[in-house]
């Protein structure tokens, strides 16, 4: 079990809320959305790269074409 | 054994999500999706080594193969279905999860037709 993928995003996870919090009080309203949404884009990029292997690892095992 | 490393992970997700659901519940819901799918390709390997069995057997009581494939095809729509809808009724998205599940019954009939009518004229052919 590859939990490698799962401390990445529990990781970026608590880290965009830490920069999103500092930037905030910062004043800095834009630049931490922006923050937020690039982790999101980040971490969507992983979950579905492991997704697709998901899918067609069902697609070979239950002969669904 | 792998029931012990998948409980102890999902109790270190379980923990990572209470923490940063607080947050950004967007990056908790990723969390439990990419857990999902690790688990399910875990469990996979096992399930096609079932199904192997499983072909064989039919193989030997020459069972159309149709039908077996027919069968593999429903529940892995099945599977895929409940995920995906788990997934979405996680998030609290309970009509989209709806939907998901409404979709995968129509393919669930459509994939079936062709058994439904092989049994019907085996039926009509004893009649007759």
């Amino acid at each position: 079990m590859d939990m490698g993928l799962i401390f990445k995003i529990g990781i970026a996870g608590i880290l965009v809320s830490i920069l999103f919090t500092v930037l905030k009080q910062a004043g800095r309203d834009e630049y931490a959305y922006v923050t937020v949404l690039a982790g999101l884009v980040v971490i969507l990029v992983l979950v579905v790269r492991l997704l697709s292997d998901l899918f067609t690892m069902v697609k070979a095992v239950f002969q669904l074409y | 054994m792998e029931i012990l490393s998948v409980v102890g992970a999902g109790l270190i997700v379980a923990v990572m999500a209470v923490i940063i659901k607080q947050q950004r519940p967007e990056m908790a819901l990723q969390l439990s999706l990419a857990f999902g799918a690790l688990v399910f390709l875990l469990m996979l390997g096992k399930i096609s080594g079932v199904l192997e069995v499983l072909k064989e057997l039919s193989q030997r009581a020459s069972v159309n193969q149709f039908y077996l494939a027919t069968v593999l095809k429903i529940v892995g729509v099945a599977y895929i279905a409940e995920f995906g809808a788990q997934v979405c009724r996680d998030a609290g998205e309970g009509a989209i999860a709806a939907k998901i599940e409404f979709a995968a019954k129509v393919i669930i009939i459509v994939l079936a037709v062709p058994i439904v009518v092989a049994i019907i004229e085996s039926l009509l052919k004893l009649l007759a």
